[in-house]
């Protein structure tokens, strides 16, 4: 946890003070036509995203590293399985653009094949972690006494073992003895949204604590709305912004965090083409043949890059504070 | 204050008890044979195994096994590992070490992140912040290990200019580099919660009030502004320090550095239950307790906040 | 006076004639993503010792603008002075270095603000916040500034003040802390005190008793007054002299009895008209239809004309000037004796 997934909204906290300076401008700037236009929050966000550099920027690497994952014949016809030893560690030619590493393997292809693991544990762990921290971070804020005690001391036991620590102690407990492709994937998935739910858990859980109180909750309640209902279509709607952009920053950390198990040799293992592993193997040959490292290292990289910086964007455009 | 600390320790307990019990299961009640591979390649004899399962109870029910080995927890006593030491002993010399990692990267974290973070925050849109906003975010995205490897490779192989490897003395010199590898990523974090709280606060009434009064602009940013921002930086280099003692696995691993993570590490790959647990009830106390504490500190720091 | 001292040679700004201040044809924009708001076209506004200038206005009208503009910390940018110049003690502020405006803040010019929970820094103690004044200004030493912030609480009738300098602005109630917002404001004794809507964050009854204390300072202290506001009501008893705004611009001057008696301005007169009234119980409230401009669009000829009731073509057309009705008197309006007389 120490070294790889932690994000700041935790200690985003601080309430602002009323910032009169703005206002005045705001005020000053006033116009008789522009106060019917009220816009939703979701609308207002995407008008701010769509003028977002970063947002397109991201969006774009999403896209190619997604399309790497579904079809990664797209980009390369080359067989990253087809080792070729007399040509091991071979640097960056037109034939092999990114080289060769100790197996002769062609890297480039290797490395458009391994997003496919990183982009497959993102995205389920990040799925995993918002459907359970989401509910039960509902169920808690909304319903409160019983429920909110126990949801948050269970979410407390599993915070208090950091990520990390509890993956390899959990991945090395349960590893079987010649685990498949997708059970690994699956194994690490469950790792991450077994250790990573109380952090949305807590946060929607203090998002629905603000949003309860508001005159709409209290009326649809009045109006004999069920549970369910008010849940669904009132306060999930109003109290989801800080968990989508928690989760898309999330979103990489899960890919570093793939990563960094499989560098430790827990996570995904050989013949299993992955950024880790491959990091992990260019590491005796830094000396000598460095761009066996360099470019699994950089894809990697790139990849936690994109989701983070999408992230930010999304932040920034569900945050107005921060404009 | 007395009664909200007692109140904490009391809320404590359940989370302790369940966090260990979490670990215990998964080291001990795992279908295979917890001897395995402690008599090297051959399986134990019959003997050494009977001695094992009454040793550590593992003939009882998994419950009633995890109260034993707590109730000796309780009186200080965790067990002794695979090689016979006491891993009480083991985790104190371990912790030291670790102890002044985790110290020297909040150093590293603190001065560089609220540095950088402070020079950006201050003009909001400027090259520095520009600057600060891109490099933080590269830091973000390089995974540690890859930081760690790189740097090693370069500064420590390559130009000589830090130390390699750790020795097991731990000393400051040899720690420079690791703690600022440790360090990187939370020092990232900083810097943009002190830019972000900067740039607010510069707004703030209190901010125009300093100004009105008359306050040179460096008092009015430096004492008023940064005072207020540094709440919830402190406060995230609180709880840094209570996850950095849990160990830092990949770091220590990378630097060859004799500290809690690369114990339990070890203990993982050798199946060395015993160590593990160990080792694992002892961070998850010494996290929560740091917690505690960095909460009484927010308290401190921020006279809003009370604890009665 | 109070137990501050202040060497009187150390004044190195002194009135000529008792003008502290004169403000000549300011100009301030505003440069946004919407485009140029004009915040304020050529306001001209003047103070003398020991009286009180109300200016009136709607939010947005450039009061609050002016204020901190004379006080210098406005945010330059978005903000930027385009024109004029203020007088202090003959001196033009606008010329200054900012080390020199500095030095201005606090112990020439200072001000307290409309929301004193957000005013004051939340993480030091009031008595802390008060001493800094000497500590910065005067380079008093810890425990000496302490002793007078002590004094000066224990002035603006803060109860236990010895006991409550070490309390956070929090753990006071509103009135309270506008007492020490006004503490902090007159430590250093300054000739000018600007009050930007001091009492409107407050209840009816406290109001009355932070505007009787501000009353009261001035006339021990012969400070200079500007009282900024939206409420005519606070106004009558305090001010000598109102100028009222709208659009970034001074639209009437006048005495204040003259113009509770008899505005010259359709604006004035509709601000007047909207207060509730006893002996008018029973008639409907009126209110001025429509909102002020927005500065960036601003309609042509007189800005008002959209809103007012006496409108006609050449309002639309001509903006008119600020010129006087009858002595004493300032309107801009182009039927300012119509609207005088009635």
């Amino acid at each position: 946890m120490t070294e790889t997934s932690r994000h700041v909204t935790d200690g985003e906290d601080v309430a602002p003070t009323d910032d009169s300076q703005r206002a005045m401008v705001d005020e000053t700037l006033r116009a008789e036509g522009d106060i019917g236009e009220a816009r939703s929050l979701t609308q207002d966000a995407w008008r701010q995203l769509r003028r977002s550099p970063l947002f397109w920027v991201s969006a774009a690497m999403i896209t190619v590293f997604v399309l790497m994952a579904v079809a990664p014949s797209l980009f390369t016809s080359l067989d990253p399985a087809k080792g070729d030893l007399s040509r091991s560690r071979e640097t960056p030619n037109a034939a092999a653009w990114f080289g060769r590493d100790l197996q002769g393997y062609d890297i480039f292809a290797r490395c458009i094949y391994g997003a496919r693991a990183s982009i497959l544990v993102g995205v389920f762990a990040t799925l995993g972690t918002s459907v359970v921290g989401s509910v039960t971070g509902m169920l808690a804020g909304y319903f409160g006494g019983l429920a909110d005690t126990l949801i948050s001391r269970i979410g407390d036991i599993f915070f208090a073992i950091p990520l990390l620590l509890g993956a390899i102690v959990f991945l090395s407990s349960f590893r079987g003895d010649d685990p498949g492709y997708f059970q690994v994937v699956f194994q690490v998935v469950l790792v991450l949204v077994v250790f990573g739910w109380p952090s949305i858990m807590r946060l929607m859980r203090s998002s629905v604590l603000q949003i309860k109180p508001n005159d709409y909750v209290s009326a649809a309640r009045a109006l004999g709305a069920s549970p369910v209902r008010i849940l669904r279509s009132h306060v999930f709607p109003n109290a989801v912004a800080p968990v989508i952009v928690v989760s898309t920053i999330n979103l990489g950390v899960y890919i570093a965090v793939e990563a960094t198990l499989s560098f430790l040799g827990i996570g995904l293992i050989p013949p299993t083409i992955s950024w880790g592993v491959m990091v992990s193997d260019g590491l005796p040959l830094l000396r000598a043949s460095p761009h066996v490292l360099l470019f699994p290292a950089v894809f990697l990289s790139l990849a936690v890059l994109a989701f983070i910086m999408f992230g930010d964007a999304v932040r920034d455009a569900f945050d107005p504070k921060s404009r | 204050m007395g009664k909200y600390i007692v109140r904490r320790l009391l809320q404590m307990i359940p989370v302790v008890l369940g966090a260990t019990f979490l670990i215990y299961a998964m080291v001990f009640a795992l279908p295979g044979d917890p001897t395995a591979g402690k008599c090297g390649e051959r399986e134990c004899s019959e003997a050494y195994k009977a001695a094992f399962y009454e040793k550590y109870n593992l003939n009882d029910p998994l419950p009633i096994q995890y109260g034993k080995y707590m109730a000796n927890v309780v009186q200080g006593d965790l067990g002794e590992n695979q090689y016979g030491n006491d891993v009480a002993g083991e985790l104190g010399d371990r912790y030291l070490v670790t102890g002044k990692l985790a110290l020297m990267a909040l150093l590293w974290e603190g001065v560089i992140g609220i540095a950088a973070g402070a020079l950006a925050g201050i003009r909001k849109g400027g090259f520095m912040d520009s600057l600060v906003l891109v490099s933080t975010l590269f830091l973000i995205s390089i995974p540690v290990f890859v930081t760690g490897v790189v740097s090693q490779f370069f500064l420590g192989v390559k130009w000589g200019v830090a130390s390699v490897t750790v020795s097991a003395d731990a000393t400051v010199y040899e720690l420079l580099l690791p703690s600022f590898v440790l360090g990187s990523l939370s020092m990232a974090y900083i810097a943009r919660l002190t830019r972000t709280n900067l740039a607010e606060n510069l707004r703030a009434d209190y901010v125009r009030t300093a100004k009105a009064k008359g306050l040179t602009p460096q008092r009015t940013v430096g004492l008023h502004a940064l005072r207020n921002s540094l709440i919830p930086v402190v406060t995230f280099m609180g709880y840094d320090f209570g996850a950095l003692l849990g160990g830092a696995i990949v770091t220590e691993g990378i630097f060859n550095i004799q500290g809690v993570g690369g114990y339990i590490f070890r203990g993982v790959n050798n199946r060395d239950g015993v160590a593990v647990v160990g080792a694992v009830t002892v961070l998850v106390v010494a996290y929560l307790l740091v917690n505690l504490l960095v909460d009484l500190l927010y308290g401190l720091l921020d006279p809003r906040i009370s604890h009665d | 006076m109070t137990t501050v001292t202040t060497d009187p040679s150390a004044k190195q700004y002194r009135p000529e004639n008792g003008r502290l201040l004169d403000v000549e044809e300011l100009h301030v924009e505003f440069h946004t993503q919407e485009g140029v708001a004009r915040a304020l076209n050529g306001v001209n506004i003047y103070l003398d010792q020991g009286e009180t200038l109300a200016i009136l206005g709607e939010s947005g009208s450039g009061k609050s603008v002016t204020a901190q503009t004379v006080m210098g910390i406005l945010d330059i940018p978005p903000a930027k002075i385009t024109g004029g110049a203020i007088r202090y003690c003959g001196q033009d502020l606008l010329q200054m270095g900012e080390e020199q405006r500095r030095e201005i803040r606090g112990p020439e010019i200072s001000m307290i603000f409309q929301d004193a929970l957000s005013a004051l820094n939340p993480v030091f103690p009031v008595g802390w916040q008060i001493a800094e004044m000497f500590r910065v200004h005067r380079g008093l030493n810890k425990s000496d500034a302490l002793d007078q912030a002590v004094h000066l609480m224990e002035r603006v009738q803060i109860p236990g003040a010895r006991d409550r300098v070490k309390a956070y602005p929090h753990q006071f109630s509103g009135g309270m802390r506008q007492r020490i917002m006004i503490a902090m404001a007159i430590a250093l004794d300054p000739a000018v005190l600007i009050a930007d809507e001091p009492t409107t964050a407050l209840d009816v009854t406290v109001q009355a008793q932070i505007m009787g204390l501000l009353k009261e300072l001035q006339e021990e202290r012969q400070m200079g007054l500007i009282l900024i506001t939206h409420d005519l009501g606070v106004v009558a008893d305090v001010a000598d002299r109102i100028s009222v705004m709208y659009a970034g611009r001074i639209v009437e001057k006048a005495a204040v009895h003259d113009i509770y008696a008899n505005p010259a301005h359709p604006y004035t007169e509709g601000l007047l008209a909207s207060i509730p009234r006893l002996d008018r119980k029973g008639q409907e409230l009126y209110a001025i239809g429509g909102l002020p401009p927005n500065l960036t669009r601003m309609p042509p000829g007189c800005p008002f004309h959209p809103r007012c009731g006496r409108a006609r073509d050449i309002c639309s057309s001509d903006d008119p000037d600020l010129l006087e009705v009858v002595p004493g008197r300032l309107s801009a309006c182009h039927f300012s004796e119509e609207v005088l007389n009635g």
